[in-house]
C-alpha cells in the first residue's frame, strides 16, 4: 500500500484516477478498521488533509464553506459556526471521542454513507451543499443527495467531497440535534433528530425541516412533521403531531443497536424534543432581524 | 523526586493501613513496564490463529500445504500435533478448547496456528490454511440446549450429580442440590409467597490487554514463556499438560497484567506459542486481537434463574427455593454451582432448597469472572428482597438486618459463618449522607447487598535482606491489581523498615515456590499471609544473629520495631538494641546470608459481604438510565492499602453497571457475535459513571495476622440489583431480564403504562 | 515491499523509522522504534490506550497510518517527564492511585495532559467527558478523574506561584 499526500485537488484527483484501488484517506476512523477487519487493502491511499481547502472553515458573505476533511473538533472550536449553526455543531461534536475528534469530519461522516452517522441529518435539515470534485471537474450537489443507501453514495469512481456549503440562516432561525445512544459517549446513534426552525415575527414557524437518522437506509426528511409545524406555534399539539409524523415516518430495522418498535417510539420522541431546542433558540434575541 | 503519601497507619500500626506509592507505579505512569506484548526478543516469529467460522461442526480435514509454503512461513500446527486427550482427563475441556480435534464448538475455536516472520505473513498463512468443516446444528440458548431433541453436543457428557445416574449423554453437565430445613413446611408458615424468573446473557471481563505471550523453545526442549496470566504456574502446568512436556521443561515468567477479573485464570495461546516455537526453533509471539478475545475468550456464564421466596409478615424470611440454569459456552464449568452456593448466603433462611444446573451451548468456553456466578443470584435474591419489603410494608433496609446472616449461622452447605461484617455494612449504608438524601424528578434509590465467599489455596513467599538492610520480597502472584504494595506494607510492619526499602517481586515459575492462581480474591490474603510467615522466619532468625552478636540467648532477645532487643534478666552491657540494618551488615559474620521462606495452603479466606446503594435517573421517554449516585460499603477484614481497596470497590461497581445496564454477547442465529469490539459491546465509560463513594467496613477476619479479608470480588455483586431496584424505584418498574438497556427499560415503562391505562 | 521512510520528531527528538505503507502509527511506534508504552487495546479507536500527540493532536495512533507521521511532531507518554521531575499528572496518578492493572495509564495520561493544555481548569464532568475515549476497566474511573483534577490544581498553583 503507498501512502500519498496531495496538496491540491488537481493532484488528488489524478492520483485517484491513477489506480483502481485508490482510496481517499482522510480520518480514516472507519477506513483502517475496515481494512484491519480484512477488507481488501487499497493500493494507494490518497491523504486529503494536506489540501488546504478540505481542512479550511471559511466564513463568507454568503454563509460559511467548510473543508469536507476540517476535523470536528475544529468545527466545534468555531464559535460563528457555532452561533449561526449550534445543532449541526452539536451533531459534530458526538463523533467519537476527543480522540476521533480530531480525525473525523463532514465529508468522511456523508461519504461513509453509514445510516446511522451524525452530521448527516443536521447537514440535510440545514440543506448544506457537497462540492464534489473529480475527474470531470466540480459539481454541487445537495448534502442530501451524497448518501444512496448503507455504504453507497452517489460519487462516481475517482470523486471526493470537497468542501459544504452554507446558507447564512434567515432571522429567527436555528437548529438542533439530538440522539440517542445507550452509553453517554462512544456509541453510535440508536436514532438521531436534526431539526431546523425559522419562526416568524409572531412566534409562529415560517420554515421547519425534519430529518432522521437511523431509522432507515438514508436520512429521512418528515415532510409531515414540518407541514404540521408551518403557521402554529411550535408547542403543545403541533409537537405531538412531529412526535406522531416522526415515529410514522421512521423506518427502521431490528439490530443489535436497537428494534424497530423502540427506534420509532424514539425518533417520535426526540424529534419533538429537537423541535422545542431549535425554536427555543430561534427566538433567542441575538437571531432577531438581522440589520 | 518528591512523592507525599496520604494518611498515617492506625490501629496501631505502623504501614498497615497507610497509602503506600505503589512500588511498580512509576513504570506504569513512564511507559516503561513491560506487558507480554512489549517483549521482543532477536529472531522473533510472530503467529496467528485460526479459528472456526462454525458455531458447530465436525472437522472433516485441514489442509497446511498452502499456508506452509507461503513466504516467510515457519511452522504450521493442528490438533494432531498434540497428544490425543481423554475425556476423562481433568483438564480434557482446557486441552481441546485451546486447540480443537475432530469437533469445533463455537465460532473462534482455534483449529490450527501459523508461525511466520510477520504478523502479516502469519495471518495471510492462517487464511490459507484450508479447513473441510461439516456443519452440524447449533445450539445457542438454554432453552435449547434442554430441548428433547437437542444435538449433543459431548457424546462422553453424562450429567454429574444426576438422580438416578444418567444413563444418556445430554447437554447438562451437572446437577448441584443443595437443601436444609422443611421447604414445605416453611413455605406454609409464609404470609406472602413470591416467585420470579429472571434471565441473563453472556458477558466479557472487558480486561484492556488482550492476551498475549512469547515462547522461546530452545533446542535442548526447554521452553520459556513470557505472558500476561493471573497465575504463572498455572500457565506452566496447564502448557506442560497441553503439550505432554514435564513441568521441568517450561520456565514461565509473569509479565505485567492488563487487567484480568478471572479471565486470565485459563490459557488459550501458550501452548500453541510453545508449539510452533519448538518446531520453528525459534521465538514465538501471539497477541490476540480485540476481536479474538471477545470471541475465543472467556465471557461471564448467562443463567436463567427462577427463585421463590416466604416470608412472614414480621419480615423474617421463612422459606427459600431455587432453580439455577447457568449456561457455561461450550464446555462443562461451575456457573450454576457457584450460583448455588452464593444464592441464599446472605441470609439466614431455615428452610431452603436449592437445585442448579451447569449446561453447555456453542459458544465460547466461559471463564470466571469477579465472584463468578454470584452478581446473578444476587439480581434475583435481591430484588424479590425489594418486592418482599415492599409488599410488606417495610423498609428495604430493615428487612435486610432483620435476615441478615452472622456468625455462627450455618451456610447453605451446612458449615457455620466465622465472623463477618454483613451487618457492620449495612449499618455504614444506612448512616451514609446518602441514603436519606433527597431525589429529584424521575429519580429512583436502589439497596442490594452482596457476598462472595473468597478462597485461600497455595502461595509460597521468600524473604532476602540485603547486606544494606534493605529487603527483597519474591512471590509468586501476578500482581493485578496493587498486591505488590500490600506485601510490601505487610512485610515492612512484620520486619519493622520502612516500605521503600523493601523490594516486592513477582518471582517466575523458577524463582519462588508453587503459588495459586491470583483468583478468589486470595492474593492479599494467602500469599500476604505467606510473606507474614516468610517475614516471622526471618525475625527468628534475625534474633538468632543477634543473640550471637550480642552473646545472650535468643530467647532473651525480642524483635521489636525493626531492632533485636535485649530482655534478659542478665547484664545488659554491650546488648544495646541492634538494627535490621547492623544485623543485615554483620550476616557474613554470624552465619551467612539472610533469607527465609513461607509457604502454605491458607484456610480461613473469611466471606466478604458488601451493601451497596445507587441512585438512577430513567429519562421515561428514552428508558435511558443514568447513575447519578452510587455508594458501597464492603467489609475489608482489614485495608492493607485502602487506595486499592477502595479501587477494587469502584472498579468492582464499574463493572457491574455495565453488566446491569448495556453490556451484553450479541449472536446472530448462526451463533456468530455480532459485536466483538468496544464499539458495540459497551463497557462504561468515564461519563457514564458519577464518583464512586466506596466505604471501607473494617471486621478483622481472624483467620489472617492482620485480619485481612480478600476485596477484588465482592463489589460487583450487587450492581445488578442495585440498580434494577433504583429503576423500579424510580419507574414503577420491575425488570428481570439483563441488561436493562433503554430498549428493555422503555418496554417495560411503555407496558405498565399501556396496563395503567386499563390495556 | 518497499518500506517508507519517515522523519519526524518524537518526544522532542529527531527521529526516523521505516514502516510498510500499512503499517499504523501504533505499530510503527511500538515494533519500529520501541516505544511500547503506547497501547494497543483494540485496534479500532474505542479505547484510546494508543492515543499520542501528532502535531498538537491527541489521536488514537491505532487509527493513523505510520505514512503519515512523515515531517510532524509527535510525543508519548514516554515524553511526558523532564530528566527526573515527573508530569504533575504522572505524579498525581500515582499518589492518587489512579491505576491498577496500568495498561490504560499511558493512554490516559497523554489524554489528560491534551484535556489540561486545552482546559487548565476542568470540571469533574468535562473532565469525564473529555477521556471518554479512555477506557478502563479496574479503577471505575473515580481516582483517575480525581487525579486529573489533582492535577490540575497542581499545575495552576505551580503556574500561580511563578508570577
Amino acid at each position: 500500500m503507498r501512502y500519498e499526500s496531495p496538496t491540491t485537488v488537481a493532484e488528488a484527483v489524478e492520483l485517484l484516477g491513477s489506480e483502481p484501488h485508490a482510496r481517499v484517506y482522510a480520518g480514516a476512523t472507519d477506513l483502517i478498521p475496515q481494512i484491519r477487519s480484512g477488507r481488501p487493502e487499497p493500493t494507494v491511499m490518497v491523504d486529503l488533509k494536506h489540501i488546504d481547502r478540505l481542512c479550511a472553515i471559511t466564513s463568507t458573505a454568503a454563509g460559511f464553506t467548510v473543508g469536507a476533511a476540517a476535523p470536528t473538533a475544529d468545527i466545534c472550536a468555531d464559535g460563528a459556526l457555532a452561533a449561526e449553526f449550534p445543532g449541526l455543531v452539536e451533531a459534530s461534536g458526538l463523533i467519537g471521542s476527543d480522540q476521533i475528534q480530531n480525525r473525523s469530519s463532514w465529508g468522511g461522516n456523508l461519504a461513509n454513507a453509514s445510516p446511522a452517522a451524525d452530521t448527516p441529518p443536521s447537514l440535510v435539515a440545514n440543506c448544506a451543499r457537497a462540492v464534489i470534485a473529480g475527474p470531470d471537474g466540480e459539481r454541487t450537489v445537495l448534502a442530501a443527495e451524497v448518501a444512496t443507501g448503507p455504504g453507497r453514495t452517489s460519487l462516481t469512481p475517482g470523486e471526493f467531497i470537497v468542501e459544504f456549503e452554507l446558507d447564512r440562516p434567515p432571522a429567527r432561525t436555528a437548529d438542533a440535534y439530538l440522539r440517542l445512544t445507550p452509553r453517554t459517549e462512544m456509541d453510535i446513534a440508536v436514532v438521531g433528530a436534526a431539526v431546523r426552525i425559522s419562526l416568524d415575527a409572531q412566534g409562529r414557524v415560517a420554515d421547519a425541516a425534519v430529518a432522521l437518522g437511523a431509522v432507515a437506509p438514508t436520512v429521512v426528511r418528515v415532510a409531515d412533521a414540518e407541514a404540521a409545524l408551518i403557521g402554529r406555534e411550535p408547542a403543545g399539539d403541533a409537537l405531538a403531531a412531529v412526535e406522531a409524523a416522526a415515529a410514522a415516518a421512521a423506518d427502521p430495522i431490528d439490530d443489535k443497536r436497537g428494534t424497530v418498535a423502540y427506534r420509532r417510539q424514539v425518533a417520535g420522541v426526540l424529534a419533538r424534543r429537537a423541535v422545542a431546542t431549535a425554536a427555543e433558540r430561534a427566538a433567542e434575541p441575538q437571531r432577531g432581524d438581522r440589520p | 523526586m518528591t512523592i507525599t503519601e496520604a494518611n498515617p497507619g492506625y490501629k496501631g500500626y505502623k504501614y498497615v493501613g497507610t497509602r503506600l506509592i505503589r512500588p511498580d507505579g512509576l513504570e506504569k505512569v513512564t511507559g516503561k513496564a513491560r506487558f507480554a506484548a512489549d517483549l521482543n526478543l532477536a529472531g522473533q516469529l510472530h503467529g496467528a490463529v485460526v479459528r472456526s467460522p462454525h458455531a458447530h461442526a465436525r472437522i472433516v480435514s485441514i489442509d497446511t500445504s498452502r499456508a506452509e509454503a507461503m513466504p516467510g512461513v515457519k511452522s504450521v500446527i493442528t490438533g494432531d500435533d498434540f497428544p490425543s486427550v481423554d475425556p476423562g482427563h481433568r483438564q480434557y475441556d482446557m486441552c481441546v478448547n485451546i486447540i480443537a480435534r475432530d469437533k469445533v464448538f463455537y465460532e473462534g475455536h482455534a483449529v490450527a496456528a501459523v508461525a511466520a516472520s510477520t504478523l502479516e505473513q502469519a495471518r495471510a498463512a492462517a487464511a490459507a490454511v484450508e479447513v473441510e468443516y461439516e456443519a452440524l446444528q447449533a445450539v445457542l440458548t438454554i432453552d435449547e440446549a434442554m430441548a428433547d431433541d437437542a444435538p449433543v453436543l459431548h457424546s462422553h457428557m453424562l450429567t454429574r450429580g444426576a438422580e438416578p445416574p444418567a444413563e444418556a449423554p445430554s447437554n447438562v453437565a451437572s446437577v448441584t442440590r443443595f437443601s436444609g430445613g422443611d421447604l414445605e413446611a416453611g413455605f406454609a408458615e409464609a404470609d406472602f409467597v413470591v416467585e420470579r424468573e429472571f434471565s441473563t446473557k453472556p458477558v466479557h471481563q472487558g480486561y484492556i490487554e488482550p492476551h498475549a505471550c512469547v515462547a522461546d523453545t530452545g533446542q535442548d526442549g526447554h521452553t520459556t514463556i513470557w505472558c500476561s496470566s493471573q497465575g504463572h504456574f498455572n500457565v506452566r502446568s496447564s502448557t506442560a499438560t497441553l503439550l505432554g512436556w514435564e513441568n521441568t521443561r517450561i520456565k514461565v515468567v509473569p509479565a505485567e497484567i492488563g487487567g484480568g477479573f478471572g479471565g486470565k485464570t485459563t490459557i488459550y495461546l501458550e501452548p500453541l506459542a510453545a508449539a510452533l516455537s519448538s518446531q520453528a526453533g525459534r521465538p514465538v509471539k501471539m497477541v490476540m486481537t480485540r476481536s479474538e478475545v471477545f470471541r475465543a475468550t472467556g465471557p461471564a456464564p448467562c443463567a436463567k434463574i427462577r427463585v421463590k421466596f416466604g416470608a412472614r409478615s414480621d419480615g423474617a424470611i421463612v422459606a427459600a427455593d431455587a432453580h439455577l440454569i447457568y449456561s457455561n459456552g461450550a464446555y462443562q464449568g461451575a456457573g450454576g454451582m457457584l450460583g448455588a452456593m452464593t444464592v441464599f448466603e446472605s441470609y439466614k433462611i431455615p428452610n431452603f432448597a436449592v437445585e442448579a444446573l451447569d449446561v453447555v451451548v456453542n459458544t465460547a468456553r466461559s471463564a470466571a469472572y469477579r465472584a463468578p456466578a454470584a452478581p446473578l443470584t444476587a439480581f434475583a435474591t435481591e430484588t424479590v428482597l425489594d418486592e418482599i419489603a415492599e409488599e410488606l410494608g417495610i423498609d428495604a433496609m430493615d428487612l435486610r438486618l432483620k435476615n441478615a446472616v452472622k456468625e455462627g449461622d450455618p451456610s447453605t452447605m451446612g458449615f457455620p459463618l466465622a465472623r463477618v461484617g454483613f451487618a457492620e455494612c449495612l449499618e455504614a449504608i444506612r448512616s451514609h449522607p446518602h441514603f436519606s438524601a433527597p431525589l429529584g424528578p424521575n429519580q429512583g434509590r436502589g439497596l442490594a447487598a452482596g457476598y462472595w465467599f473468597n478462597i485461600g489455596e497455595s502461595s509460597s513467599a521468600i524473604v532476602n535482606l540485603n547486606e544494606d538492610g534493605t529487603a527483597t520480597v519474591v512471590t509468586g502472584s501476578p500482581d493485578i491489581g496493587g498486591s505488590r504494595a500490600s506485601m510490601a506494607l505487610m512485610a515492612a510492619e512484620e520486619l519493622g523498615i520502612d516500605p521503600h526499602d523493601i523490594r516486592p517481586v513477582v518471582g517466575d515459575t523458577e524463582a519462588v515456590g508453587f503459588t495459586d492462581i491470583t483468583e478468589g480474591s486470595r492474593a492479599t490474603f494467602a500469599t500476604g499471609r505467606a510473606v507474614v510467615e516468610a517475614c516471622r522466619n526471618m525475625v527468628i532468625e534475625l534474633r538468632g544473629r543477634a543473640a550471637t552478636m550480642m552473646e545472650a540467648e535468643v530467647g532473651d532477645i525480642d524483635w521489636v520495631d525493626g531492632h533485636a532487643v535485649y530482655t534478659g534478666d542478665g547484664d545488659s552491657e554491650g546488648k544495646e538494641p541492634l538494627s535490621l540494618a547492623v544485623i543485615a551488615g554483620k550476616a557474613k559474620r554470624t552465619g551467612g546470608p539472610l533469607t527465609a521462606t513461607g509457604s502454605l495452603e491458607a484456610h480461613g479466606a473469611g466471606p466478604s459481604f458488601t451493601v451497596h446503594l445507587c441512585d438512577v435517573e430513567v429519562d421515561p421517554e428514552t428508558g435511558v438510565v443514568s447513575i447519578v449516585r452510587y455508594t458501597a460499603a464492603q467489609d475489608a477484614g482489614t485495608a492493607i492499602h485502602p487506595s486499592y481497596v477502595e479501587g477494587q470497590i469502584q472498579g468492582g461497581v464499574a463493572q457491574g453497571v455495565g453488566w446491569a445496564l448495556n453490556e451484553e454477547y450479541i449472536y446472530d442465529s448462526d451463533g456468530v457475535m455480532e459485536n466483538p469490539g468496544f464499539l458495540d459491546y459497551r463497557v462504561p465509560v468515564a461519563s457514564d459513571l458519577p464518583m464512586i463513594d466506596a466505604v471501607i467496613v473494617e471486621v478483622p477476619n481472624p483467620a489472617h495476622p492482620y485480619g485481612v479479608r480478600g476485596v477484588g470480588e465482592a463489589g460487583i455483586v450487587p450492581p445488578i440489583p442495585a440498580v434494577a431496584n433504583a429503576i423500579h424505584s424510580a419507574t414503577g418498574c420491575r425488570i428481570r431480564d439483563l441488561p436493562m438497556s433503554p430498549v428493555r427499560v422503555l418496554e417495560a415503562i411503555t407496558a405498565a403504562g399501556a396496563r395503567a391505562n386499563g390495556g | 515491499m518497499t518500506r517508507v521512510h519517515v522523519t519526524c520528531t518524537i518526544n522532542g527528538d529527531p527521529a526516523e523509522f521505516l514502516c510498510d505503507g500499512g503499517q499504523t502509527l501504533l505499530d510503527a511506534l511500538r515494533d519500529e522504534v520501541g516505544l511500547t508504552g503506547v497501547k494497543e487495546g483494540c485496534g479500532t479507536g474505542d479505547c484510546g490506550a494508543c492515543s499520542v500527540m501528532m502535531d498538537g493532536r491527541l489521536l488514537c495512533s491505532c487509527l493513523v497510518l505510520a505514512a503519515e507521521a512523515e515531517g510532524s511532531d509527535v510525543s508519548t507518554v514516554e515524553g511526558m517527564a523532564s530528566g527526573d521531575e515527573l508530569h504533575p499528572l504522572q505524579q498525581c496518578f500515582l499518589e492518587g492511585a489512579a491505576l491498577q492493572c496500568g495498561i490504560c495509564t499511558p493512554g490516559f495520561l497523554v489524554a489528560a495532559e491534551a484535556l489540561l493544555e486545552r482546559n487548565p481548569d476542568p470540571t469533574e464532568t468535562e473532565v469525564r467527558y473529555a477521556l471518554a475515549g479512555n477506557l478502563c476497566r479496574c479503577t471505575g474511573y473515580d481516582k483517575i478523574v480525581r487525579s486529573v483534577m489533582a492535577a490540575a490544581r497542581s499545575i495552576n498553583a505551580g503556574a500561580g506561584s511563578g508570577h
